[in-house]
């Protein structure tokens, strides 16, 4: 035991140490923080739970985003920095739509009809530039060193928020509101009394629904096995007479449609869209991807579902018992630390078995 | 007519040759072995016919049609399957999906179908459900279905590769050294099966093989390859007293030391 000990002491280097200290400040830090706070009561509980509800509907946003850089990454092995661009391409181009059905008086007569258009028009605009992105940018570099299609895609990422600055203009866009979704809803009104923003309920019950049917066209369909084929081995699944090429441009066009979705989503919470608006949420979903386990498709929907939880939680309850002012808008900061922190602690993600046999 | 035919097939490369005019012709429902010493050419003749490689200079004819033009994924179509002689299974899906995967070009519902029409597509997945089960049953792997295929045995594994590549429904399958590191029984079982694809389900079967038992008990015809160049083609026992196969395997002028056991010229030799 003692030897074995010493053995392992041996072996440890200095970076070893300074990371257990970075680990164990931090960890000291959410401890005490959530101490004081939860000791010094607050917030109410109905408030933490509203911090958790808002959080999951974030968090289903980023999930449905994080699909398609986990399914990219699984079979091409690139990060598609220019995820974020689908993501905004779609509601920003559907914005336009739904400003001529607001004028037009459908988003009064016909709301759920309406944002139903407003949501195809997202999504298939969102596909189309996510599969135009591989068909372009990509797929003449697929035989190039891994950095050269990276590197391509923070260059399309930029083409595509200025190409659509120079499109739409620059400023701030406001989506127009849909009536059935403002308000709340209260469930269990005798005993809980729970009260719950309509939007959240809406966003995260749609989210969810797609993210299961994402995951069941992937499993359960010749095309989705295709996909998890050509993943594996693209050579053998060309053998087997799965056309590789198709395959992958399936694959960017099922993440383009679930970012389009997820546009979509965003813009009503945030009730506004931009040129910019890709970027944030681009590299969160991105985070949650990591933080899933990249390569793999429960652990992204994990993933974004945890890192919206824990950015809605996190600021109030590790920060602000620390007794950092406005500890709200320091919940970006929690996000990527946590990036951080998974890169270097567990860089296979919660899920991630997959990445670590590769690597 | 013949089911294959490679005519002056040549692979280079850079300075080295491959495969060099190599003419090969395989028969409708026959075995046909190609054998050779390492680094004869073998699998590079069989990855020009499966569309890897883009033949430097020949054709090759599948029933009489020209394919080395086309890529992997279209050859496949066209009824040509192989197996590798290092296994390459989709790993980390289940036995059973391998062999879904197998028969991709013969379901039709893609992309839309699902959501439109549900039952139909619903009644494809269970009939290829059946079908793939039947597959597995046939090569005797059937209570593995559900496990990962990196999880199998390596027998096991063989078998899968197998019953993947016949869920292509092929009309020639291609084996590159499907006994290689299989114990004797093993051995005799694949040969049994490999025998069974040609007799009961009508597969012509090109194979490259070490094992000389197994090539002389099942081939009806033998290519023999070495550097690239074909030097001898016949029946097992043709094959066999040529020579030149024995001088390719054991060195220049062993073929002297032995025995004189028929003359050279008896080997049918070139296409």
């Amino acid at each position: 035991m003692l030897e074995r000990l010493r053995y392992r002491l041996r072996y440890i280097s200095g970076t070893d140490i300074a990371l257990w200290i970075v680990a164990a400040l931090l960890l000291t830090m959410i401890v005490v923080g959530s101490y004081n706070i939860l000791t010094e009561g607050r917030y109410t509980g109905r408030q933490w739970l509203d911090f958790v509800i808002s959080g999951l509907a974030q968090g289903s946003i980023y999930a449905l985003i994080a699909l398609g850089y986990t399914m990219v990454y699984g079979i091409l092995f690139m990060i598609n920095f220019a995820h974020g661009e689908v993501f905004m391409s779609g509601p920003f181009t559907a914005y336009f739509l739904a400003e001529y059905l607001k004028q037009k008086g459908m988003f009064q007569s016909h709301p759920l009809l309406a944002l139903l258009l407003v949501m195809l028009l997202s999504m298939l605009v969102s596909t189309v530039i996510a599969v135009s992105l591989e068909r372009l940018a990509y797929r003449p570099l697929r035989g190039a060193p891994r950095l050269v299609p990276l590197i391509t895609a923070i260059g399309a990422s930029f083409f595509l928020q200025y190409t659509f600055r120079g499109l739409y203009t620059p400023g701030f866009k406001a989506y127009p509101e849909v009536e059935p979704l403002k308000g709340t809803w209260v469930f269990f009104p005798n005993s809980l009394h729970l009260e719950i923003e309509r939007m959240l309920i809406a966003v995260f019950v749609s989210s969810v629904l797609l993210l299961i049917l994402l995951y069941a066209f992937v499993q359960f369909t010749k095309t989705g096995r295709a996909i998890r084929a050509v993943a594996e081995d693209q050579q053998a699944a060309a053998l087997m007479g799965v056309d590789v090429d198709h395959t992958i441009s399936v694959t960017f066009a099922v993440g383009g449609a679930a970012a389009g979705a997820a546009g979509v989503f965003y813009a009503l919470m945030f009730r506004q869209v931009n040129y910019f608006m890709g970027f944030f949420p681009g590299l969160k979903a991105f985070t949650a991807a990591v933080l899933g386990g990249i390569g793999n498709l429960p652990g992204a929907m994990l993933g974004g579902l945890f890192l919206g939880v824990f950015e809605s939680v996190g600021p109030s309850l590790f920060l602000e018992g620390l007794g950092v002012p406005a500890a709200y808008q320091l919940k970006d900061a929690i996000a990527f630390t946590m990036l951080v922190l998974f890169l270097i602690f567990r860089p296979t993600g919660i899920l991630g078995e997959r990445l670590a046999k590769r690597a | 007519m013949a089911l294959l035919e490679c005519r002056k097939l040549t692979k280079r490369f850079g300075g080295l040759v491959a495969v060099n005019r190599v003419d090969l012709v395989v028969e409708p429902q026959s075995i046909h072995s190609v054998i050779g010493p390492n680094g004869a050419g073998k699998t590079t003749l069989f990855n020009c016919i499966t569309g890897f490689y883009r033949a430097d200079e020949g054709e090759i004819l599948f029933q009489g049609e020209p394919i080395h033009w086309l890529s992997p994924t279209h050859i496949a179509r066209k009824g040509i399957a192989r197996t590798y002689q290092n296994i390459r299974l989709f790993g980390n899906i289940s036995v059973l999906e391998n062999v879904l995967i197998g028969m991709h070009i013969h379901l039709k519902s893609g992309l839309i179908a699902p959501l439109l029409n549900l039952k139909s597509f619903i009644e494809e997945e269970k009939e290829a459900y059946k079908r793939a089960m039947e597959l597995l049953e046939y090569l005797d792997i059937a209570e593995w279905a559900f496990f990962k295929a990196r999880n199998l045995p390596y027998g096991q594994q063989r078998r899968l590769e197998i019953a993947r590549a016949l869920a292509l429904q092929p009309k020639l399958l291609l084996l590159d050294e499907p006994t290689a590191g299989m114990n004797p029984k093993e051995t005799e079982e694949t040969t049994q099966l490999i025998k069974r694809l040609r007799d009961e389900l009508g597969i012509t079967i090109l194979l490259i093989e070490h094992d000389m038992r197994v090539v002389m008990n099942i081939s009806d015809v033998v290519t023999v390859l070495d550097y690239g160049e074909k030097i001898s083609e016949g029946t097992p026992d043709q094959v066999r007293s040529d020579p030149r196969v024995i001088e390719a395997y054991l060195g220049h002028g062993a073929a002297s030391g032995l025995k004189p056991v028929a003359s050279a010229g008896t080997v049918a030799k070139g296409g």
